[in-house]
C-alpha cells in the first residue's frame, strides 16, 4: 500500500503501450476495417446495378422476343400467300394447260373432220360421176365435164 | 492460505501486500530477527519491511503482472492486426474489430478534435485495465500459492491484481495527467493555459478586478485540476481493492466447516458473477474519463474552437 518508485515506473509502461497501440494496433487495424466498408459500399452498388442491368436486359430480351414472334408471323403470313400464290399460278397453268390441249385436240379434230370430208367429197365426185355415167349411160368426158364435177363435188 | 497456523487478520494483511523490491539501510532489524551489516537490496519480508524501504523501491508483482498483461494485449491485438484482412473476417479478428470500432465510435462521440492518439489510447486503457481487472476473478489463493510453491518461500507476498495497488492506477492517472498538460499546453499555448488556471472562473473584463481574482481562481482551478488524475487513480483503486477484500473475506469463510464451506461457494459465485460487470465498468470508466480530460485539454474557450 505504499507509494513507491511503481507508480513511475507504471506510468512509463502505460505510456508505453499507449504508444505501442498507437503505432501498431490501430492505424492496420482502422485501415482494414475501412478498406472493408468500402469493399461493401462499392459491392452493394455493384449489386444495385447489376439489378438494373438484369431489368434492362429482361425487358430488352421481352422487346426481342416480341419483335422476333412479329416477324416469324410476317413469315409464316408471306408463306402462306406464298403458297396459295403458286397454288392458284399452278391451277392457272394447270386451265392454260387444259385448254391448250383442249384446242389441239379440237383442231385435230377439225383437221380429221375435213380430211375425211375432202376424202369423202372425193368419193362422192367419183360416185356421182360414176352415177352420172350410169344414169347417161353415155361416157362422159371427164375432161370436158370437171367443171361440173368439180361444183357438184364443192357443193357437197 | 499460504503459510502455517495463520490468523484471519494475517491471512488478509498477507493478502494485500506487494512483493515490494527495494532497499534496506545497514543495521536494520528484518522480520526474522536478523540485523543487516551493509545496505542490501532485497524483497520486503513484512508489511513494516516494504514500508521502511520508502519512495525508491518496486512492486514486482504489480509491474510483473500489468507489464504482462499489456504485452498479451500488444501481442494478441498486433497479431490481430497484421493478419487482418478486408475480406471475411475470421473469429478473433472479428472480436479486435468489435471492440476497436465500439471504442473508435465513442471517442469521436466524446473527442471532437484532431488527436490520433486519444483512440489508441482509449482502446489500450480498456483492454489493459480490463485485463488487470480480470485477474480478480482468479480465486484469491490460486497463483499465490503457485508462486509461493515454485519460490520455495511460503511467506513470498504476491498479489496478482496490479490495479488494487494505487501505484499502478496512481501511475496511469498520473500519466494522463500528464498528457493533459502537455496537450493543453500544445494546444492553447503555455499562456493560454496559464490563463485558463488564473483568469476562470471569475472574469469580470476589467483587468484591476481581474488580478484581485486571479488567486482565487487559481485555487480553484487548480483543485479541479488537480483532482482529475487523482479521482481518476482512487476510482478505479477503490473498487478493486473493495473488490478484492471481499473476496479475501470470502476465501476465509471457506475454511469455517462444511455449511462455511458451501456459504463461501455461494457468497464467491454470486460476488464474482456481480464483479464481472464491476471490472467491465471500471475499465470503461476509466477510458472515458481519460477521454474527456483529453478532449477538456484540447478545448478552448475562445471562438475559434471549430476551425482547427
Amino acid at each position: 500500500m505504499n507509494i513507491n518508485l511503481t507508480l513511475i515506473g507504471q506510468s512509463i509502461t502505460f505510456l508505453f503501450f499507449v504508444w505501442f497501440c498507437w503505432k501498431f494496433v490501430w492505424p492496420p487495424l482502422l485501415g482494414v476495417m475501412k478498406e472493408r466498408e468500402q469493399k461493401i459500399a462499392t459491392g452493394l452498388a455493384e449489386a444495385e446495378r447489376a439489378g438494373k442491368d438484369l431489368e434492362l436486359a429482361q425487358r430488352k430480351a421481352a422487346e426481342q422476343l416480341k419483335e422476333a414472334k412479329e416477324q416469324a408471323a410476317e413469315i409464316i403470313d408471306g408463306a402462306n400467300k406464298r403458297a396459295n400464290q403458286i397454288i392458284d399460278e399452278a391451277k392457272q397453268a394447270a386451265l392454260a394447260e387444259g385448254d391448250r390441249l383442249k384446242a389441239a385436240a379440237k383442231a385435230e379434230i377439225e383437221q380429221e373432220v375435213n380430211r375425211a370430208k375432202e376424202q369423202l367429197r372425193a368419193r362422192v365426185a367419183e360416185l356421182s360421176v360414176a352415177g352420172a355415167e350410169k344414169i347417161l349411160s353415155v361416157n362422159i368426158d371427164a375432161k370436158a365435164h370437171d367443171d361440173l364435177i368439180e361444183k357438184l363435188a364443192a357443193e357437197l | 492460505m499460504a503459510g502455517e497456523a495463520q490468523t484471519a487478520t494475517g491471512y488478509i494483511q498477507h493478502h494485500l501486500q506487494n512483493m515490494a523490491y527495494g532497499k534496506l539501510p545497514a543495521g536494520y532489524t528484518r522480520a526474522d530477527g536478523t540485523v543487516l551489516s551493509e545496505p542490501t537490496w532485497t524483497l520486503a519480508h513484512s508489511s513494516q519491511e516494504a514500508a521502511d524501504m520508502g519512495f525508491w523501491a518496486l512492486h514486482l508483482d504489480t509491474l510483473g503482472w500489468s507489464i504482462g498483461l499489456g504485452l498479451l494485449f500488444c501481442f494478441l491485438f498486433a497479431s490481430a492486426a497484421k493478419k487482418a484482412t478486408p475480406g471475411v473476417p475470421g473469429g478473433f479478428q472479428s472480436f479486435v474489430e468489435l471492440v476497436t470500432d465500439f471504442i473508435d465510435k465513442l471517442v469521436k462521440e466524446t473527442f471532437p478534435h484532431r488527436n490520433s492518439m486519444v483512440a489508441p489510447m482509449a482502446l489500450t486503457i480498456f483492454v489493459w485495465v480490463f485485463l488487470m481487472n480480470l485477474m480478480d476473478l482468479i480465486p484469491v489463493d490460486w497463483l499465490p500459492m503457485v508462486a509461493a510453491k515454485a519460490s520455495g518461500n511460503d511467506h513470498l507476498f504476491f498479489k496478482v491484481v496490479p490495479t488494487t495497488d494505487p501505484n499502478a492506477t496512481l501511475g496511469m492517472a498520473l500519466a494522463v495527467f500528464a498528457l493533459m498538460i502537455f496537450f493543453s499546453v500544445r494546444e492553447k499555448g503555455l499562456v493560454g493555459f496559464i490563463k485558463e488556471l488564473t483568469l476562470h472562473p471569475f472574469h469580470t473584463g476589467k483587468w484591476y478586478f481581474d488580478i484581485l481574482l486571479i488567486p482565487f481562481n487559481f485555487l480553484l482551478e487548480a483543485v479541479s485540476l488537480i483532482a482529475k488524475p487523482i479521482s481518476l487513480g482512487l476510482r478505479l483503486f477503490g473498487n478493486l481493492y473493495a473488490g478484492e477484500m471481499i473476496f479475501i473475506l470470502i476465501a476465509i469463510v471457506f475454511g469455517v466447516g462444511v455449511l462455511g464451506f458451501i456459504g463461501a461457494g455461494l457468497m464467491h459465485m454470486g460476488w464474482a458473477i456481480f464483479h464481472v460487470l464491476v471490472i467491465t465498468l471500471q475499465a470503461f470508466v476509466f477510458m472515458v474519463l481519460t477521454t474527456v480530460y483529453m478532449a477538456m485539454a484540447h478545448h478552448r474557450d475562445e471562438e475559434h474552437e471549430h476551425d482547427q
